[in-house]
């Protein structure tokens, strides 16, 4: 970086330099955080996609034999991984739409006015900035068989006979997380609904009104469609974000009573972890990852667009 | 909105209770899970947690017999480092995205955006087998270079939307005047993006500070940061959810702190490219 002192338009050899300088200068502004990039990300995927084609337990280091696509042909006959995909299904339809909606009532609530405005709309986003693993330990004492509030109150109102041991029944244990996540990510849909929906001009819906349309069909009609570009890209990186999220479950159940609470990042990392087959674990991460492509793909190109 | 002149009364039952029980719904787990950390141990299975009498015998506990302080400090430093080098390197790369034109600008900007979709698995695994060949595993810069794979690509991006408000007539204005391209970036341009370094800066630390599932694999008996210690907790205190509330409390609140500080603009920050599209 010396040539920096080197006066810009100075004789016509230092001139060239300069234009050089020029043109080299934004890569080398770039250089450092692309290079470390790759090290650190792109060199690592390229070694999973390299594991996943080779018998890799972690307790025999020595073997490292080339199997090919033997590792994603057994995913396919591998039971627990359509239980993990259907569970990973599951948890996106529900947990995306859910947050969606949640966040949607809330960032119209937040656009009326009212005294503690502002206060409210920094208390909504609390959820956002916990850990994963306090908010894992605070709903699974929420959740608790004996002494959790959830129970104590649905009791008390007379909704339930007996306490239900949320977590660890198989058949509420999935929902009870897909409840949990749902609280961590609305406030995000709500924020960024509410910074469309102050996007939209004011004198829309006073048009709108001295044409004499419903609270109901300027909702439909302006706010709506007002917000669907913010609405869409919050969908499109939510079910990206839900799906990758494991952190929670992890800490809640860690995939069970059986396999009840398993998708599909959760079973890649839990066979590296507790089997130490990284072969297996990382075609599973593999496959994942090309499912989710699609989306991923639909994303950049909105974004793209959106640095234009 | 334009409906003239509304009763407070229909205010309060279409507006402020709806928050009401949205707001209900946020902050109860919370407000339950501190409720509970201010309980006596011996009280909690007998009569429940309770507004009155509250003690702090819990938090004494945390940190006399479990050791959070140590954790704290693993948090603290792996964090810091993760700021310092996200940041360092994701300036300069900024500044380049936002002012030149060069071949490759949106293939490589978009990169930065596309490693924050990938899965955690596909470089928590690759990463473990590295760390374990360097012999790295357990020392905080396992864990920094770890956090620094979400870091830098999101450093990137917020730091390149927030040069990208300095008018460019700033750098060229500084160079007229005689200073180089570096010079303009480094006396004229940093200087302006001090808000939004500092943001970015703390929104790097919230989430080194919550990361888990990194601080799990890589990290071990030296380096246990703090969400590391809770898990843990859980396993090991298993019923005493006095102290496992506290330890909760305790291992949110730096990041809740700071994130309710700096909130305003870093939402805003977040939203705005989603905004435009």
């Amino acid at each position: 970086m010396t040539t920096t002192s080197v006066p810009e338009q100075e004789g016509p050899t230092s001139g060239r330099r300069a234009a050089l300088w020029r043109q080299v200068m934004p890569l080398a502004l770039l250089s450092p955080a692309v290079l470390v990039t790759l090290a650190i990300v792109f060199f690592p995927m390229i070694q999973t996609a390299w594991m996943s084609l080779h018998n890799y337990v972690l307790f025999r280091p020595k073997n490292f034999d080339w199997v090919g696509l033997q590792n994603y042909f057994n995913i396919f006959q591998d039971e627990v991984f359509w239980i993990s995909l259907r569970h990973t299904i599951l948890w996106i339809v529900i947990t995306v739409p859910a947050q969606a909606l949640l966040g949607l009532a809330t960032a119209l609530l937040l656009n009326q006015k009212f005294p503690w405005r502002p206060l409210a709309r920094a208390l909504i986003i609390i959820p956002w900035a916990l850990p994963s693993v306090v908010i894992a330990l605070m709903w699974a004492w929420v959740y608790d068989s004996n002494y959790g509030i959830l129970n104590d109150l649905l009791l008390r109102v007379g909704i339930l006979e007996t306490s239900i041991p949320w977590l660890a029944n198989p058949d509420t244990a999935l929902y009870a997380i897909i409840l949990t996540l749902t609280w961590q990510g609305f406030p995000f849909f709500a924020v960024m609904i509410l910074a469309g929906l102050q996007s939209i001009p004011q004198s829309y819906y006073e048009a709108a009104s001295l044409d004499g349309a419903t609270p109901w069909r300027q909702f439909w009609h302006i706010t709506l469609p007002g917000i669907s570009g913010v609405l869409f890209t919050a969908i499109l990186l939510r079910t990206i974000w839900v799906a990758n999220s494991m952190d929670v479950i992890f800490v809640m159940t860690g995939g069970g009573p059986g396999y009840s609470t398993y998708t599909l990042p959760l079973y890649s990392f839990l066979e590296a972890r507790t089997n130490l087959d990284f072969g297996y674990g990382s075609a599973l991460a593999m496959t994942f990852t090309l499912m989710l492509l699609g989306i991923v793909v639909l994303y950049l190109k909105r974004s793209a667009k959106a640095v234009q | 909105m334009a409906l003239g002149r509304k009763s407070t009364l229909r205010r309060v039952l279409t507006v402020d209770l709806p928050m009401l029980a949205i707001l209900a719904f946020t902050l109860g787990p919370y407000l339950w899970m501190l409720l509970t950390s201010l309980t006596a141990e011996s009280e909690l299975f007998t009569r429940g947690p309770s507004v009155f009498d509250l003690v702090w015998s819990n938090y004494e506990r945390l940190f006399a017999n479990v050791g959070f302080a140590r954790n704290m400090l693993d948090s603290l430093i792996v964090a810091v480092g993760t700021v310092v080098v996200g940041l360092t390197l994701s300036v300069t790369a900024a500044y380049s995205f936002s002012r030149f034109d060069f071949r490759f600008k949106k293939v490589l900007l978009m990169q930065f955006l596309l490693i924050n979709m990938f899965p955690l698995v596909l470089l928590i695994l690759p990463l473990f087998v590295l760390m374990r060949q360097l012999g790295l595993l357990d020392t905080h810069l396992a864990l920094i270079v770890a956090n620094s794979t979400i870091a830098i690509p999101f450093s990137v991006w917020m730091m390149t939307s927030y040069i990208n408000g300095i008018p460019k007539s700033l750098d060229e204005a500084a160079m007229t005047d005689g200073c180089s391209r570096l010079q303009a970036m480094r006396k004229v341009i940093l200087p302006l993006c001090a808000p939004g370094i500092i943001a970015t800066g703390i929104y790097i630390f919230i989430t080194a500070w919550n990361e888990y599932l990194y601080a799990l694999t890589l990290g071990g008996q030296n380096v246990r940061p703090i969400t590391v210690a809770v898990q843990t907790m859980i396993g090991e205190y298993q019923v005493q959810w006095g102290l496992l509330t506290a330890g909760g409390i305790v291992g949110a609140l730096p990041a809740t702190v700071l994130f309710l500080i700096v909130q305003r603009r870093l939402v805003g920050g977040l939203t705005q490219g989603a905004v435009k599209g």
